[in-house]
């Protein structure tokens, strides 16, 4: 059961939105409606499953609806068509006093312009979620204090948001989404008002918390840099259309459409690609430390290749060269555990852009291990290259 | 000439007619509805008369220091107040000094809540504009005259023409206040669950309180030029001094009551002010 799960929202923007909406649901084009009717589609036929737990992304540009959809999730906005449930409960179903307990206990909700209240000062500013549920002026400065302590804020609590910088301003405002402990939390280009060293600032924050607190965040954002670095899922948006949704590495992979491919050509597909993406597709020979040098050198011989990764229970332990196996045997050895090469390993979860360097660094093969120390499979420097730079190889 | 669509003759006798139907019935109820403001006027005029005049200034004194927290502001403002002892108009100024407190309270207490309400209300706004653009261009003779046939001459039609005149500022500065509200900062507040109480209470007043203390101020001001109007219709103070010097051609007497008119409304407008700009420095 996923935590959020929205089936086929519609939003249209007009006076007669459920009037339009059967013209929509037969497909009518959003220029098409406008010139028409005079009707905005904002959101057309948008589905997605969110599970407890995740980090989910919501991107598109500006205009492609993602600031529309996120308020449908607490129904600042109200859709036109489609359901809402959180943890299996209908949102749409609730009258006006659930709806406010829901805001207030269930979904907290950070935003571009910080929407911190000017009267107040950071303390009260980080209390007011609480205040609105009604706590105890003593415990919710208590708790209040305590978030601000959190995100770095410790000895501002008197002064005024107008007297804090922006990056300072958006903790403050993270501060009042997490005092109240509400499992959900959305973001709303949370970042994206914040300068770019902030911003990264930030999302370091933000994934050391939520590593802690292991919330339900729903992220938008522009910023697909910021979309891949932050999310377990993505979901991308165009004119109010899902166009996209899927792990960060499958959209980076398989584009599925122009759009798409559009959004990724800035990307730094380093960061975003590890060595698990670039392996080699040969066939590994793995041998271990008890092979005997004539079974080692038959084998080899047999794929002509000139080394095989030997493992030592599933651990690398080094790499063995025909020339080792031919002297092995020559010197008449019980196995190969003495003739063994040193064998440069990176971590499959390293970034292309780091596992580049080594490649460059390093003129020998390069082999990748998994979480324990496993061999995984060697690195294929054709891969790294068409991966990090496609348009530079195509060109080739 | 131009063409006659309706008899317009017939449409003032109508008007007339309505007036005095209105009078004939309803009369007796209205002016017993205004007994307690009537009460309260006269329990507000006896204590600003009967206490010593050093106490009424050391209360503005107090209230100015209170407000602004400018010691040479509040000097000033207590100094204003005894040059109309000075010249001789404590009595009247003091007359004068409660019907506008009455006045000024009354059209904020209806004010407020009206401008509020045309704040968070599209339809009563397209409504009462129109409403509050009459109120302040109609000459306030046209309606000292069915306001004195139903409750007679005195305080009560003062304080009615006065506050006529006088509310519209601080129901449109409301208005303004409550719609210039940040939609970011009121949206955050929906979004933690806040209700519609929260909302006004928690966000939408503190914020609009800058726009709603220049709104009072406002209505002080007018309120105060309706002194010699109000005078006309049987209330004392300093306007029946203005009153006096014209009708006897003595500038002195109007002059030195214009003078002490003006007095009270500097008074009202830098303490007003004030206030005004200290909730300002508060909130941004």
């Amino acid at each position: 059961m996923s935590k959020i799960e929205i089936r086929g929202i519609y939003k249209i923007f007009g006076r007669h939105e459920q009037a339009c909406l059967q013209a929509v649901q037969g497909g009518m084009s959003k220029a098409e409606l406008l010139g028409k009717n005079g009707h905005t589609v904002g959101l057309r036929d948008i589905s997605l499953s969110i599970e407890a737990g995740s980090i989910y992304v919501i991107m598109g540009l500006s205009g492609s609806g993602k600031s529309t959809l996120i308020r449908h999730f607490n129904r600042l906005i109200e859709p036109t068509a489609g359901q809402i449930l959180v943890d299996g409960q209908d949102v749409m179903a609730l009258g006006p006093r659930e709806l406010e307990q829901f805001r207030q206990r269930t979904m907290s909700m950070v935003f571009q312009r910080f929407g911190l209240f000017p009267h107040r000062n950071v303390l009260e500013n980080a209390a007011y979620g609480l205040q609105v549920q009604g706590m105890p002026k003593s415990e919710r400065e208590a708790k209040a204090r305590h978030w601000l302590e959190q995100v770095g804020l410790k000895g501002f609590e008197k002064q005024f948001p107008r007297q804090l910088s922006g990056g300072m301003q958006q903790r403050v405002g993270l501060a009042r989404a997490l005092a109240t402990d509400a499992d959900i939390l959305l973001m709303d280009e949370a970042f994206s008002a914040l300068d770019p060293l902030i911003r990264r600032e930030m999302q370091d924050q933000l994934l050391a918390l939520q590593a802690k607190l292991n919330k339900t965040i729903v992220f938008i954002t522009h910023d697909l840099d910021e979309a891949l670095r932050l999310g377990n899922r993505i979901a991308i948006l165009k004119d109010g259309e899902l166009v996209q949704e899927g792990a960060p590495e499958d959209i980076l992979l398989n584009p599925a459409n122009e759009y798409v491919q559009a959004f990724l050509q800035d990307v730094n597909r380093g960061k975003v690609l590890t060595a698990s993406h670039a392996l080699s597709e040969r066939k590994a020979l793995t041998l271990t430390t008890r092979t005997a040098p004539a079974r080692a050198l038959e084998r080899l011989q047999e794929r002509a290749f000139d080394y095989a990764p030997v493992l030592d229970g599933r651990n690398l332990r080094g790499v063995l060269t025909q020339s080792a196996a031919q002297r092995a045997l020559e010197a008449g050895a019980r196995d190969i555990a003495g003739y063994l090469d040193d064998v440069a390993s990176v971590p499959a979860s390293t970034g292309l852009d780091e596992v580049l360097g080594q490649l460059l660094r390093e003129p020998q093969p390069l082999a990748v291990t998994g979480d324990d120390g496993e061999f995984v499979g060697w690195l294929s420097r054709k891969k790294v290259v068409q991966l990090v730079s496609p348009a530079l190889d195509s060109a080739a | 000439m131009f063409p006659e669509l309706f008899p317009a003759r017939d449409l003032r006798h109508a008007i007339d007619a309505f007036v005095e139907q209105l009078v004939v019935r309803y009369a007796d109820v209205l002016e017993a509805m205004s007994q307690p403001v009537l009460q309260a006027l006269v329990w507000l005029e006896h204590l600003l008369r009967v206490a010593p005049w050093w106490s009424i200034v050391l209360a503005v004194f107090l209230l100015s220091l209170a407000v602004s927290r400018r010691l040479l502001l509040s000097v000033g403002m207590a100094a204003l107040l005894c040059v109309i002892g000075l010249v001789g108009l404590w009595d009247r100024g003091m007359q004068t000094l409660a019907l506008m407190i009455m006045a000024t309270g009354l059209s904020v207490l209806i004010g407020i809540p009206m401008g509020i309400f045309m704040g968070r209300v599209n339809w009563a706004r397209r409504v009462f504009t129109p409403v509050l653009d009459v109120m302040q261009t109609m000459p306030s003779f046209v309606y000292l005259i069915p306001v004195v046939m139903l409750f007679g001459l005195g305080k009560i039609p003062a304080i009615i023409a006065t506050v006529i005149y006088a509310v519209p500022p601080v129901i449109r500065l409301t208005e303004l206040g409550i719609r210039l509200v940040d939609e970011d900062v009121l949206e955050a507040s929906r979004a933690f669950g806040a209700n519609p109480r929260q909302q006004l209470l928690g966000v939408q007043l503190p914020l609009a309180l800058p726009n709603i203390m220049a709104g009072i101020n406002q209505t002080t001001m007018m309120a105060l030029s309706m002194v010699v109007v109000a005078s006309m219709i049987g209330a004392r103070g300093l306007g029946q001094e203005v009153l006096l010097g014209i009708n006897r051609l003595e500038v002195g007497r109007g002059l030195l009551a214009g003078l002490a008119i003006v007095a009270l409304a500097i008074m009202f407008d830098r303490i007003t002010q004030a206030y005004g700009q200290r909730q300002q420095g508060v909130s941004q």
